[in-house]
């Protein structure tokens, strides 16, 4: 049995008198090990990506609403991404209420124009979600409380926000957000 | 022990299998099973190549823009497609405004409600809806179809053997019935005889006729050019990333490959004047 | 727990010596895949199988786990949301591409590593315990597959699952029943799918407790080698670590070249077409077949077609899981102290019969019941039993093997003896000094 001697140097022991042949000799260890270690990062990535948002869901949603009904002093809540729009026909007093702030007062300073289409400057659209923590704000519906600044009020932590939408006092940092539209017609906005 | 049980449960199975053979044979020898009628007259899908096929072959485009019309012109008024959606069709090539053209402008409008009172109502397509289809549910579609149900043909290429090539083989192969077809095979009404179809006799009546579609690019529309082109749109239906598919199998192809020869010559690194 | 030359997990890193004296998990790696684990030098690459099959079933859990957030189990949803997986999902053809022939090739990796099984002894005590796990693991694996392929609620998932399910019914007295309750209706259906997801997605890790049962059972003797011949000294051997970890790495490069080519170039190949047309219960395929690795099974059911005592349907049923369940037996049916084929020249001759008849088995299962197929099936299941149950238990008795080498380091050194003799000439006598 002694005389079959089969064990040689273990490979990845280190031979003294060599050091630059180690080194050459775990090199394409290395070297294997990392090509490896980058496809399997590699195949992380679809694992990671397919839980974000599908083509189906990122699909601009666009909806196209009917504003004719909708009379000076009124507004209403639609839906579109899921989310709740504000959809309010500004009376002439509440526009120019909006005008009349200083907006360097402003703790997210916005004009009113900066916020409605030129020639459609009556017709506030707004997500009606609360810059805070995302609450819908009341308001919208005849008979909701409007807040001290006549525009929407968030019950949840007191956020008041003014007849632009602009937030006035409160916790929410920013005016509630203006989502991309468009005017087909003068009775019909196409959101998103 | 055991292996004496082994033997007579082995012999048990032996015998009843050698029961079941031997009755078998005797079937087979007294009435050789006869080739079924289908099985004489039925025609494989033509062997078609298309600008897709194998690991290098990709779509094109504007060929699958010919295909799609033919489908929104003849197809439509019968089958749904019901998996693709409008947004889909900027694969082909088009804009954002073309693709909102299509939608808007497709023959079936999308079922919606009336918000005022609820009662059903239609609007226009938008490019994140799916193809409406022809007909409201498969009663309504068989009723208007002689009881026969005309597929959805979204996946139609990869739920058949032969996949495109059958589906042009099938627009393409309708004829009069053979001479020698027997009396009980003929196509009764409302039947079509192709001897692509599995069994023989389709409801499907021929769709396509020279100059049935004007295509936008041109192209001569004849039948087997029309056939060809909804063919390779409707392989695009079903299989829309196979373009992506590919490229991407080269480079991980490529990736792996290398990987491979590294790991073996690891191997052969650590083993290196190891007996074994 | 192997061999007293084995290396001792001694950790340098103070965090690792602090790691293994609370949780001695460290010194588990080391010692069952790291340098601790003596292996025979001599394993061939049909060895590298059952690390492959592990890993495939890596792959398996870490697509389904993915694919089940996305996944709708009801009859109404279902085969529209593996379409919405494969063309809205990011990245969710890939996904489900690699789950459908990551299960092809679970099977044929689990396959090749029986088969090696077979004709290496690696059933012979003191190693049963692991071939039965073995086969429990291959019991939930078909158990397994057979429920995640009626998901997609395609023509085929239902209709395989209306004949599969459809089986129980034939045992006698409590067949129907069992078989109510099983789909939990007249039909499958809603009921059915949904208790299919729950199943498919617990078994897997079922599977994954058992193979650490099979490793563990394995681990005790240690692994067997292609001369059948037990361990006796430190030259027999070589650590886990690096030598068969890199091997199996090189054999995990090609089995992921293999399932690449797959999913990038022929996705649908192992499929059927059948499956992409949503299910219809008015309506049966022209031929109802399982996927390609259950044809071998599905051939024994189909060949059974006369009654005998029993009804033809029964003796297929029973047939069809007494082909898996001799096999529990066959440490006990072939007792020949010989281990390895390369030295018994008989058994090696019905070896690759068998190989070649599970091939005709497998074609045929995947025909339709027609002739000349069910005849072939017929006489391809009469050798299957044979073949276990007569022929190799009378084997045992009168086969004459072929001298063993003395030591595994023994046959190693001979090789070149070994190779340039022709097959059935024994080994001459070991030189010594």
């Amino acid at each position: 049995m002694a005389a079959v001697d089969l064990s040689g140097e273990p490979a990845v022991k280190a031979e003294p008198n060599e050091q630059g042949g180690v080194r050459r000799r775990d090199f394409i260890n290395i070297a294997a090990v990392s090509f490896a270690g980058v496809g399997g990062a590699a195949l992380l990535y679809p694992l990671v990506t397919q839980m974000n948002p599908s083509a189906d869901v990122l699909a601009l949603a666009q909806i196209d609403v009917d504003i004719a009904a909708i009379r000076p002093g009124q507004a209403i809540k639609t839906m579109w991404r899921k989310q709740p729009i504000f959809i309010r026909n500004l009376t002439p007093a509440e526009q120019a209420a909006a005008n009349a702030v200083d907006t360097g007062s402003l703790r997210d300073p916005q004009t009113l124009a900066e916020r409605t289409k030129e020639g459609h400057a009556n017709w506030l659209i707004t997500l009606g979600v609360c810059t805070h923590l995302g609450c819908v704000p009341l308001g919208a519906a005849d008979g909701e409380q409007r807040g001290e600044y006549g525009g929407y009020f968030c019950p949840c932590h007191g956020s008041h926000y003014d007849t632009a939408a602009r937030v006035r006092k409160g916790p929410a940092p920013r005016n509630l957000e203006v989502p991309e539209y468009e005017f087909r017609t003068d009775t019909s906005v196409r959101i998103g | 022990m055991v292996r004496i049980l082994g033997i007579l449960v082995g012999l048990g199975f032996v015998g009843v299998a050698a029961w079941s053979l031997l009755w078998g044979a005797v079937a087979y020898l007294k009435e050789p099973p006869q080739e079924t009628v289908e099985h004489q007259f039925h025609h494989h899908a033509r062997d078609i190549g298309y600008s897709f096929d194998g690991p290098f072959g990709r779509y094109d485009r504007r060929q699958l823009q010919r295909g799609l019309q033919v489908y929104q012109e003849v197809c439509s008024a019968c089958h749904s497609l019901q998996h693709v959606a409008f947004r889909n069709f900027h694969d082909l090539g088009y804009t954002e405004a073309e693709v909102r053209a299509i939608a808007d402008r497709w023959p079936r409008k999308v079922a919606t409600i009336n918000p005022r009172d609820g009662a059903p109502a239609e609007r226009n397509a938008i490019p994140a809806d799916h193809i409406p289809s022809p007909y409201p549910n498969e009663t309504a579609a068989r009723g208007s179809n002689n009881n026969a149900l005309p597929p959805d043909l979204s996946l139609i290429t990869k739920a058949r053997e032969g996949g495109p090539a059958y589906v042009e083989s099938l627009l393409t192969g309708y004829h009069n019935p053979p001479a020698n077809l027997p009396r009980e095979n003929r196509p009764g009404p409302g039947l079509h005889f192709n001897p692509y179809f599995a069994n023989l006799n389709i409801a499907m009546p021929p769709p396509l006729r020279p100059g049935l579609v004007t295509y936008a690019d041109g192209t001569n529309a004849t039948p087997d050019q029309m056939a060809h082109d909804v063919a390779a749109f409707l392989a695009w239906t079903a299989e829309p990333g196979a373009d992506s598919r590919k490229n991407m199998g080269l480079v991980v192809l490529v990736f792996l490959l290398i990987g491979t020869i590294l790991a073996y010559m690891a191997y052969q690194n650590v083993w290196a004047g190891k007996k074994h | 727990m192997s061999f007293p030359w084995a290396e001792h997990y001694k950790p340098k890193h103070p965090f690792m010596r602090w790691m293994d004296d609370r949780l001695p998990l460290p010194r588990l790696v080391y010692n069952s895949v790291g340098k601790g684990y003596p292996v025979p030098r001599n394993l061939n690459h049909f060895w590298n199988f059952g690390v492959l099959a592990g890993l495939a079933l890596v792959l398996q859990i870490v697509t389904g786990i993915v694919l089940a957030m996305h996944y709708e189990p009801s009859a109404a949803g279902a085969f529209a949301s593996t379409e919405h997986i494969m063309r809205d999902v990011n990245g969710g053809w890939f996904l489900r591409y690699a789950h459908a022939n990551g299960a092809s090739f679970f099977f044929i990796v689990t396959y090749i590593h029986i088969f090696r099984g077979l004709y290496y002894g690696s059933y012979k005590p003191p190693r049963e315990m692991v071939w039965m796990l073995g086969l429990v693991i291959f019991l939930l694996m078909m158990a397994t597959a057979f429920m995640g392929y009626v998901l997609p609620w395609g023509q085929m998932s239902f209709w395989g699952a209306k004949v599969i399910t459809g089986l129980f019914g034939a045992i006698p007295l409590i067949g129907e029943p069992i078989q109510t309750w099983l789909i939990g209706g007249y039909a499958p259906d809603q009921a059915t799918l949904t208790r299919f997801f729950s199943l498919h997605y617990l078994l897997p890790f079922v599977i994954a407790g058992v193979i650490i049962l099979h490793i563990w059972a394995l681990h005790i003797p240690g692994s067997g080698n292609p001369t059948g011949v037990d361990v006796k000294s430190p030259q027999d051997t070589l650590p886990f670590h690096p030598y068969y970890t890199a091997k199996d790495g090189f054999g995990a490069g090609l089995f992921l070249l293999l399932l690449a080519v797959m999913v990038f170039f022929l996705p649908n190949y192992l499929g059927h077409a059948d499956n992409y047309i949503p299910a219809n219960n008015m309506s049966t395929p022209a031929h109802i077949v399982p996927e390609w690795y259950f044809w071998p099974f599905y051939a024994i059911l189909r060949a059974f077609t006369s009654d005998f005592i029993l009804p033809a349907k029964l003796w297929g049923v029973t047939a069809m899981f007494g082909s898996i369940l001799l096999l529990f037996f066959l440490p006990w049916l072939d007792k020949s102290p010989v281990r390895s084929a390369a030295y018994r020249p008989k058994y090696r001759m019905f070896f690759w019969i068998l190989v070649a008849d599970v091939l005709v088995l497998g074609f045929c299962g995947g025909k339709p019941a027609e002739e000349p197929f069910v005849m072939i099936s017929q006489v391809a299941t009469i050798y299957y039993f044979a073949h276990f149950l007569i022929i190799l238990p009378i084997l045992s008795w009168v086969e004459k093997t072929l001298p063993l080498p003395n030591s595994i380091s023994e046959s190693v050194l001979h090789g070149e003896a070994e190779e340039a003799a022709p097959a059935d000439i024994g080994l001459a006598k070991p030189a010594t000094a």
